[in-house]
């Protein structure tokens, strides 16, 4: 029995349940929340210190053996994952103390955000395709309704958006999980991994590789597949921008980790060159649609598919380095992009407005503030010693291994136009002077906000885990070599889910 | 009675396809409404269509005899049927706000949170 790897699951679900029975109380709801949140993190610890112990750790629901049984499964990655889903988790969870409308609040914005983030935790840990995408679909469900809560124009019109395109991935994976259930007769996904060598029509194999390619990549928000994030991302309240943006497009990201270093390995000639030039043009397209904006939360929504664009080119490297630098970037780029949404909202709060030419002068009030924002904004450009840096580092290091001068100049590129953005917007909104017959008030701190330093505390702690993983990075290396090597031998992830084979 | 499914697949889904590319967001959530259908179906037909053979282990063996209908597929089947459903019936009522909230249901009205 390790109970660890169902906790993520478990927790927030209960705690979704919870803060719906106390559905008149929105007191008790925020610190269930704030309980919960640091529970899952918890948890998330607990799972990740067993995984670097026992490399798996595998429950069977019900006691009905792999393959025919729902397999819960760890490895490192889905560890890694479950802590960040704590951390932002605990983030958010904070942030909406102080930043959420009481309309929000009693129209469940909390029991929402638990559901969501068991979604996640699910996806994360679902051992079965077919239960993945289950999973896949509590998150969706959950997202549509945070996304829509508050009901203004914009966001309705970011929600069509965003549910048929996420629809209509939905229904191309369940296509494909028919489609690969008749051909190989097993959902489990180690036993797919297993059997799936043995089949002989490649050509359907590629087939279905590129129908999970299509579906994941949607969710991902790859190129050309990403238009539903930058038109729906923008509009619902800073707390659900910054949980989205750290976790969702991140759990697509996973989910073709999975499938491209366990089921889809046979024809790597095709299905990563493929991959490649997807991860190339998310990279450059996401990075061009950013510096066209003048919009504080759409320049960072475009580059959370630029981003993409570099944990994807890991992938489809694929090399024991690439993979490293892919997973050292999802882990960085969970923590900066959730924390520069929330600067976002505080900058919002200040003084009202997300359009860069209504905002300036912040750096002249508070300074700190404006060092807050440029910590994660020059790791995400990555500066060294940011956790960017090392992050990028990894994953151009590896494009020059295998000499792919192309993807590499281009995420050189990349990251030189992502540093503009950020100096766009530290231009704009830090540096300036504060366009005439703006309210300033609440800058200058004549109008006392009481609960900024609320807002405050989740910014400070993703920053404070920003710079741990920059000047701290042999650690953080170290596990996801670990998590990479296991990705790149899927044989003992099979061995662990199926038990021993004669 | 494979081909045939197989053909009735096919048109589903470009019917489906064909009404989310219309500009009316009603024909929009026709066309998804079609299109998971489309896609229970593919489960259906792919994982094999077996008539009168219910999977039922007789007395005394130990695995059923002969050839049986897969009940896996059915229980995908009923899984995503029901999550389609969930998924569709909040997808209604989003077009119904937002036709309330946008006073039109042509998708081209509706460009604002574009880029």
């Amino acid at each position: 029995m390790s109970p660890e790897v169902v906790l993520p699951i478990i927790i927030p679900l209960f705690a979704g349940a919870l803060t719906l029975a106390f559905w008149r109380s929105t007191f008790y709801q925020r610190w269930i929340s704030l309980f919960a949140t640091f529970a899952l993190l918890g948890a998330g610890v607990w799972l990740l210190e067993s995984t670097r112990e026992a490399g798996f750790v595998v429950m069977q629901m019900g006691g009905w053996a792999a393959p025919f049984g729902i397999t819960i499964v760890a490895d490192l990655l889905s560890a890694i994952m479950i802590v960040l889903t704590g951390i932002i988790g605990v983030a958010i969870a904070i942030y909406s103390m102080a930043d959420t409308p009481d309309k929000h609040q009693k129209f469940g914005y909390f029991p929402l955000m638990h559901l969501l983030l068991a979604g996640v935790s699910g996806s994360f840990l679902a051992g079965d395709i077919f239960n993945l995408f289950v999973w896949f679909e509590v998150m969706l469900l959950a997202s549509f309704a945070l996304l829509t809560l508050g009901g203004e124009r914009s966001q309705m019109e970011g929600a069509i958006k965003y549910v048929t395109l996420n629809l209509f991935s939905s229904a191309i994976f369940l296509s494909a999980i028919g489609l690969l259930y008749g051909m190989v007769g097993t959902l489990n996904m180690a036993d797919i991994g297993d059997k799936l060598s043995q089949v002989e029509h490649t050509g359907m194999v590629n087939v279905l590789a590129m129908m999970f390619l299509i579906s994941f990549g949607i969710k991902a928000a790859a190129f050309p597949l990403f238009f539903w994030l930058p038109a729906s991302y923008h509009t619902p309240l800073v707390g659900v921008s910054a949980l989205f943006a750290g976790l969702l497009t991140k759990v697509g990201v996973y989910a073709l980790y999975r499938i491209f270093t366990l089921i889809f390995i046979g024809d790597t000639e095709f299905t990563h060159t493929i991959l490649l030039w997807i991860a190339v043009l998310t990279m450059l397209t996401g990075v061009l649609g950013a510096a066209a904006q003048f919009e504080f939360r759409r320049i960072l929504s475009f580059h959370i598919v630029s981003q993409i664009g570099y944990m994807l080119l890991g992938l489809a490297l694929f090399t024991p380095l690439a993979i490293i630098g892919g997973v050292f970037y999802i882990m960085h780029h969970i923590i900066v992009k959730t924390n520069l949404f929330l600067i976002s909202g505080v900058v919002y709060r200040l003084l009202g407005s997300y359009d860069l030419k209504k905002l300036g002068g912040v750096y002249k009030h508070r300074p700190g503030l404006a060092i807050l924002f440029l910590v994660p904004a020059l790791s995400l450009a990555g500066l060294p010693p940011l956790s960017g840096f090392f992050a990028k580092f990894l994953v151009i290091r590896a494009g020059l291994e295998v000499e792919a001068w192309v993807a590499t100049a281009i995420a050189l590129l990349v990251g030189l136009l992502t540093l503009y953005s950020m100096i766009k917007i530290w231009a704009e909104v830090f540096w300036k002077k504060l366009p005439e017959g703006i309210d300033d008030s609440r800058l200058t701190g004549k109008k006392t906000d009481k609960q900024l330093w609320v807002m405050l505390i989740p910014v400070v702690g993703l920053t404070v885990c920003t710079l741990y993983i920059g000047l701290n990075g042999e650690p953080i290396y170290q596990l996801a070599s670990e998590a990479a090597d296991q990705l790149l031998n899927p044989a003992g992830y099979i061995e662990a889910v199926l038990g021993e084979r004669p | 009675m494979e081909s045939l499914m197989a053909y009735v697949i096919g048109i589903l889904f470009a019917a489906a396809i064909y009404m989310m590319l219309r500009r009316s967001i009603v024909k929009l959530v026709i066309g998804l409404i079609i299109l998971s259908n489309a896609a229970n179906l593919l489960i259906f037909a792919v994982s094999g269509m077996t008539r009168g053979a219910p999977p039922l282990i007789p007395e005394g063996a130990a695995a059923p005899l002969g050839i049986i209908a897969d009940p896996l597929p059915q229980a995908l089947i009923l899984t995503a049927i029901v999550i389609a459903f969930g998924v569709l019936a909040f997808a209604v009522v989003l077009i119904h706000r937002a036709y309330e909230v946008v006073g039109n249901d042509d998708l081209d009205q509706m460009k604002d949170t574009d880029t």
